[in-house]
């Protein structure tokens, strides 16, 4: 990872998005340490644009974003953001081949109508994918199906089945299964707990999907 | 008021060919030595562009941005009109404190080529006739229009805008500026505008246009020299013209089956209703500023626009290689320049990699909302502006100068 910006730990005081006054989420400082300087980031379902002015504001970085919501759309333009509206099923396949060098889509995932696709999208757009997700296979999800019968409503994933905008939600396990489906490597997997707080168990995938409530990946289109 | 019982005014001295001929604010005429040439192959010397200007342009003259107008504007964006005193047609938008902020930077306005209010138009007077060009004058295209402001640009020294705005006929200047002159745009802002002129609004203008010709007083285009003036003929291109820039919700807010003056139907044709009024009322205060042949022209250069035809139609290729940044808006009610139409343009820069940013404004009022205070516009242009300034390292006020 390069340097030469702030480091951006994830413990102590929390970092704050100037334009907003709300901490940066923790998906989005991991995601702030994996990029490298001053370079070019797509930010697909960008929201408000904080995670575009934390890579602007500690990595340099020149950004774009895409946003479904034309308030949030206009509230990152008015905020010097360059950011279109649009979404990641119709959009992407504007964009030409390897034209960022990181195609970013945070916690969106779950929400788009063909995940494969967009990710094949995101994978020939940029040298690399980093993909953010809620972890359905979190212990707590799985224990609330367990012992209620019900589709497990969470703090990432509040809203109960038939109102909930998350149409695909996957396991960190089934995710890895898409990226062997479409031939992904998976350069890095980050699992985030409860406590936003990086887990100790990297290597193994069987473990982030038990206790990660979030998770991060790095991927590279095979050539 | 009714327009069947005005008396055609005669033409030679009235305030507004006085202003087509000599205009109030700043002008430059380009002589022989420096011909323009058209993109139909003509050539024009020598020709006049009439501009305003407001705000100072720094010592670095990087603070310039070009205001460009649309169909039926002019150079007076933030200063009164010389003919109808009334305020600039964008003061919401240029001026001290506004988006377009006249204390931070150098804000440049000019009377499109083929327009009435001081630049070579149909109503100037043909040097080598020494009578109006009426019909002589030779069609232009926005590729020209833009030529003629790339001399006006030479001509006040600066090499680069930091940013060209418009909305409508002005953002379709925007979008030529950046594909062919993109290495002295730093910014552009094209707002309600399209690529190309679809064939709705092409069958729009030419029933504009044959309103004119079909009025007596037209003298096929030779009323100036008639001391005639076809405005009935100009009235209603306005009228037609004036119901697409604006959306059946405005107007059913605005007037709905309101009658005008009266209780009842006059069982007459007489404008009963408060929308046939207001109709009438914009023909008629139109002509007393506009030139009936710069209607036509001006029309026509519209019409011929399409950045995609000279690219095989790949719009995308209009734009490659372009370091411009863009801020490209639409109005979710403007059915003459819909957000498709944007989304276009926003999806061919995209395919090149541009910088862009891309905003559709909720708004009931139709294509002319751009003219109008629509707030998530200002701060989105406001936004982008600043963003840019501070790239481009443009003080807050050019005496702020470090």
């Amino acid at each position: 990872m390069s340097t030469s910006a702030p480091a951006l730990g994830m413990a102590g005081a929390e970092p704050i998005d100037p334009a907003t006054g709300a901490p940066y989420r923790a998906d989005h400082l991991l995601i702030a340490e994996m990029v490298a300087v001053g370079s070019r980031v797509l930010d697909v379902g960008c929201g408000d644009g904080a995670l575009l002015q934390l890579l602007a504001d500690t990595r340099a970085v020149d950004g774009r974003g895409i946003e479904v919501e034309r308030e949030k759309v206009n509230a990152c333009v008015a905020r010097g953001l360059s950011v279109i509206q649009g979404d990641a099923d119709a959009d992407l396949t504007d964009y030409p081949a390897q034209a960022f060098d990181y195609a970013v889509l945070s916690l969106t995932i779950q929400a788009t109508q063909h995940p494969k696709t967009v990710l094949e999208n995101l994978l020939r757009i940029g040298r690399h994918a980093i993909v953010s997700f809620p972890n359905f296979g979190h212990w707590s999800v799985r224990a609330k199906l367990l012992l209620t019968g019900r589709k497990p409503t969470t703090r990432n994933l509040p809203e109960p089945w038939y109102l909930s905008p998350d149409s695909h939600l996957c396991t960190i396990a089934d995710f890895v299964d898409l990226c062997a489906d479409i031939d992904a490597e998976v350069e890095q997997a980050v699992a985030i707990n409860t406590w936003g707080r990086r887990l100790p168990i990297n290597r193994s995938i069987r473990l982030q999907n038990l206790f990660g409530e979030k998770a991060v990946f790095v991927l590279k289109g095979r050539d | 008021m009714t327009l069947t019982t005005q008396t055609p005014a005669t033409t030679a001295n009235t305030p507004a060919l006085r202003q087509a001929r000599a205009p109030a604010g700043k002008a430059v005429t380009l002589d022989a030595s420096e011909p323009l040439r058209l993109e139909s192959g003509k050539t024009l010397a020598p020709f006049t562009i009439a501009y305003e200007t407001y705000g100072e342009l720094n010592d670095a003259k990087s603070n310039a941005i070009l205001v460009c107008h649309a169909l039926t504007g002019d150079q007076y964006a933030a200063s009164v009109h010389p003919v109808t005193g009334k305020p600039g047609w964008w003061e919401t938008m240029v001026g001290p404190g506004k988006p377009v902020d006249t204390e931070r930077f150098f804000v440049i306005c000019s009377n499109v080529l083929g327009g009435c209010m001081g630049s070579s138009g149909p109503a100037s007077i043909n040097p080598a006739t020494g009578k109006p060009y009426g019909l002589d004058f030779p069609v232009i295209t926005i590729g020209d229009m833009v030529n003629a402001q790339v001399r006006l640009i030479d001509h006040l020294g600066i090499h680069e805008l930091f940013s060209v705005i418009g909305g409508s006929m002005g953002g379709m200047q925007v979008l030529q500026w950046a594909a062919k002159h993109g290495d002295r745009v730093f910014s552009a802002i094209p707002i309600a505008a399209a690529a190309w002129h679809s064939s709705q609004n092409i069958a729009f203008h030419e029933v504009g246009r044959q309103a004119v010709m079909a009025d007596p007083e037209w003298c096929q285009g030779s009323y100036l020299s008639h001391d005639r003036n076809p405005e009935r003929g100009l009235a209603v291109a306005r009228m037609a013209a004036h119901i697409t820039y604006l959306s059946e919700d405005a107007l059913h807010r605005k007037f709905g089956r309101n009658l005008q003056n009266r209780d009842d139907r006059s069982f007459s044709f007489n404008a009963d209703f408060q929308v046939e009024s207001y109709l009438r009322h914009q023909g008629s205060t139109f002509v007393d500023r506009f030139d009936a042949n710069s209607y036509l022209y001006i029309t026509r250069a519209m019409d011929y626009f399409d950045l995609a035809a000279e690219n095989n139609r790949v719009l995308a290729d209009a734009f490659r290689g372009t370091r411009t940044r863009y801020c490209v808006a639409s109005f979710t009610s403007d059915w003459l320049y819909p957000t498709r139409e944007s989304r276009k343009i926003v999806q061919a820069l995209n395919a090149v990699a541009a910088n862009v940013s891309f905003v559709e404004i909720e708004s009931d009022k139709g294509h002319d909302s751009f003219l109008l205070e629509e707030p998530e516009l200002f701060a989105t242009i406001s936004g982008f502006l600043n963003a840019g300034a501070m790239k481009r390292g443009i003080a807050l006020k050019p005496e702020d100068k470090a």
